[in-house]
């Protein structure tokens, strides 16, 4: 068959150990951790990213207090690989300058500032300083189906002209649709200088991780975030050894081995899973209610405390417009349902 | 009554709400806005309410402030430009209460350590930021009960409340209020989180608190503590609001607050305006009485002097 695709090159970017802390509850151990990032490296992955689920310093009673540190992890990793290069997220509010200081000294090669889709402007110190350092700079607009193509425009040239060398459009609800991505995409890579890259990050809970990937690629991404096994937030993010085999079927050159890259989900990340990463009817609402993917196992922690059903909680958490980070609201939400319904047992006094 | 002269620099949002704030009070009289762009509104609305206004920044300021009496300025632009504003001003000899994250002097929340400041003849007083205010207190109501040792805070503020100030100064805000959790708070360790939110209708500033205390959480000290507290707070933010909690979990105390601001700039979602402003107003007023008492008498700062 002849693919529209044949000859593209795409740069895939391991999400396993950074997105697939969440439904680890940054509990991966140090020895998980290097044993993944060697195979990764030997199946010929460019890029892996390495930090707390919600980015550099998001150890924290919100988000969750991880084994080890980003500088323990990323010191083990970093001298580790051969071919590969190690990336690391970083949301202004939540990671400072200082950590990203810390991921240059350490040898951390790629810097991703994640923003709400609609405030790049808080990426500008962090943005600013990654480039200053000489690292790959990447914009990763969060959330991006609440905005339109026009806005997500504007954001992207604004990461653009703070000196990032990539931004990416990030579906971190799952929510959108194959042609969702490629009209936010498309707008973005029209706007871009040509020398700037574009990236997509999917989740699957709509089960279009792949699919819409395809979509980002048709109209000019090329630097695909992906999961072995899925292992992110929600029901994961898109499955990199499945994206790696549709690639190679299109012709798409991705510089990752098909068999390799199954050996590393099959034999090292499956294992490493404290539950199956699927589209449960709770990950399903995620996709289809457009809730951020790491509200997931808090909603199910409060869904036990407090005896309202995690669904309603994040139906609650996408009517209140709740955006990356806002992990505190869903107790709050739990609590503020669980009292309307008198489920609450009365004030200590 | 007389009234101690008062100066802001910095006409976008904080300064803007700050000014309202100022016009009300018993002892002090706002008498000059300064802004670097001439054609800003904050300018034009200072204008209107009666200010002289340049548009030359603190240069602009410092001709005028022994002519026209001004003892206090307050700094609301940002933390890069704080250190060359605060010398210029305390050379002159009027003190300056700082609303940017840029923490030279000492901290100030008003209901925690206010009386602290009394006698220190200090020449710069810094607010910490809007997250601290609203957050720090509470803080400290469980800390008064028995030790902390973490502390850490979540601000969540509109995207429509946080200024081009405000998102330039994101790291500075993140580590002065994580610093001043841990000192003002009496946490052993503090860790800030600021989140800017962008749904329409705005949302209303919410916090969220959250204490690892040592040993097995007094609850019903601690809730009757939060109340006091809460009630500390309203006498200056009086849509200062405990949403939930407080919830014990273990050897966690989580409380869940709201802040509604009184509407004078932008409409009543920006509580973290209104907490910054009034705090400030409140601290001045403070220096202010003293100043009118006799017990606090201003003077040029030696060393800035001379620079």
């Amino acid at each position: 068959m002849n693919s529209p695709l044949k000859g593209r090159r795409v740069t895939l970017h391991e999400m396993c150990l950074r997105d697939g802390m969440h439904p680890k509850r940054h509990q991966i151990t140090l020895e998980q951790m290097t044993a993944v990032a060697r195979a990764l490296d030997q199946a010929g992955v460019p890029l892996i990213e390495v930090s707390h689920g919600d980015g550099l310093g998001g150890g924290s009673v919100n988000y969750g207090f991880p084994r080890h540190s980003d500088e323990e992890y990323l010191r083990a990793v970093v001298p580790l690989v051969r071919r590969a290069k190690i990336s690391a997220l970083l949301l202004p509010g939540i990671g400072t300058l200082d950590h990203l200081r810390m991921a240059h000294d350490i040898g951390v090669h790629t810097i991703r500032v994640a923003t709400h889709c609609t405030e790049s402007d808080v990426g500008e110190q962090h943005v600013k300083l990654s480039r200053k350092l000489g690292m790959d700079t990447v914009g990763f607009l969060m959330m991006a189906h609440m905005a339109t193509p026009e806005r997500l425009v504007k954001e992207a040239l604004q990461f653009e002209s703070y000196g990032a060398n990539c931004v990416y459009i990030t579906d971190s609800a799952g929510y959108m649709l194959p042609e969702d991505v490629k009209a936010r995409v498309g707008a973005v890579r029209a706007a871009l200088k040509p020398e700037t890259e574009v990236g997509f990050h999917g989740h699957h809970n709509l089960a279009l991780g792949v699919a819409n990937s395809i979509a980002a690629i048709e109209v000019g991404a090329n630097r695909i975030d992906a999961a072995c096994a899925g292992l992110g937030a929600g029901a994961g993010n898109t499955p990199m050894e499945v994206l790696v085999a549709v690639l190679d079927r299109m012709g798409v050159e991705t510089g990752v081995d098909v068999w390799k890259i199954q050996d590393v989900a099959e034999d090292l990340v499956v294992p490493m899973m404290d539950f199956p990463i699927r589209i449960d009817r709770d990950a399903l609402t995620l996709g289809y209610a457009g809730v951020y993917g790491s509200f997931l196992l808090f909603a199910k922690r409060a869904e036990a405390k407090y005896g309202v059903s995690a669904r309603d909680i994040l139906v609650e958490a996408g009517r209140r417009g709740l955006v990356g980070g806002q992990e505190d609201m869903i107790e709050d939400a739990a609590l503020t349902l669980a009292k309307a319904r008198g489920l609450l047992p009365a004030r200590v006094a | 009554m007389k009234k101690i002269k008062c100066a802001v620099i910095g006409p976008g949002n904080i300064g803007t709400d700050l000014l309202a704030k100022l016009k009300r009070s018993p002892v002090l009289e706002p008498v000059w806005m300064v802004g670097i762009d001439a054609a800003s509104d904050g300018l034009k609305k200072a204008r209107e309410m009666g200010l002289k206004t340049t548009a030359g920044g603190v240069d602009g300021l410092v001709p005028h402030i022994t002519t026209d009496g001004v003892q206090i300025v307050f700094d609301a632009t940002s933390a890069y430009v704080h250190a060359e504003n605060a010398r210029k001003v305390n050379a002159c000899g009027a003190m300056v209460i700082d609303l940017t994250p840029a923490a030279i002097g000492p901290y100030c929340v008003p209901p925690v350590n206010l009386k602290d400041h009394i006698g220190q003849r200090e020449m710069n007083v810094n607010m910490v930021t809007c997250g601290g205010q609203a957050t720090i207190p509470m803080v400290h109501a469980v800390s008064r009960v028995q030790p902390v040792r973490y502390a850490e805070i979540i601000a969540t503020v509109s995207s429509r409340s946080a200024g081009p100030g405000t998102r330039k100064n994101i790291d500075e805000f993140t580590r002065t209020t994580a610093a001043a959790v841990a000192q003002l708070g009496g946490a052993g360790q503090g860790k800030a989180i600021i989140i800017i939110n962008p749904a329409e209708p705005p949302i209303i500033m919410r916090d969220t608190v959250h204490c690892l205390v040592e040993g097995a959480p007094k609850a019903s000290e601690i809730e009757a503590s939060v109340h006091r507290m809460i009630v500390e707070v309203q006498k200056y933010v009086p849509g200062y609001r405990l949403v939930n909690g407080p919830v014990i979990d273990g050897d966690r105390v989580s409380v869940y607050l709201e802040v509604e601001g009184l509407g004078d700039y932008l409409p009543r979602y920006a509580g973290n305006l209104d907490i910054m402003t009034a705090a400030a107003a409140r601290t001045a007023e403070m220096f202010a009485e003293e100043i009118l008492a006799g017990t606090l008498k201003l003077e040029p700062t030696p060393a800035a002097a001379v620079a």
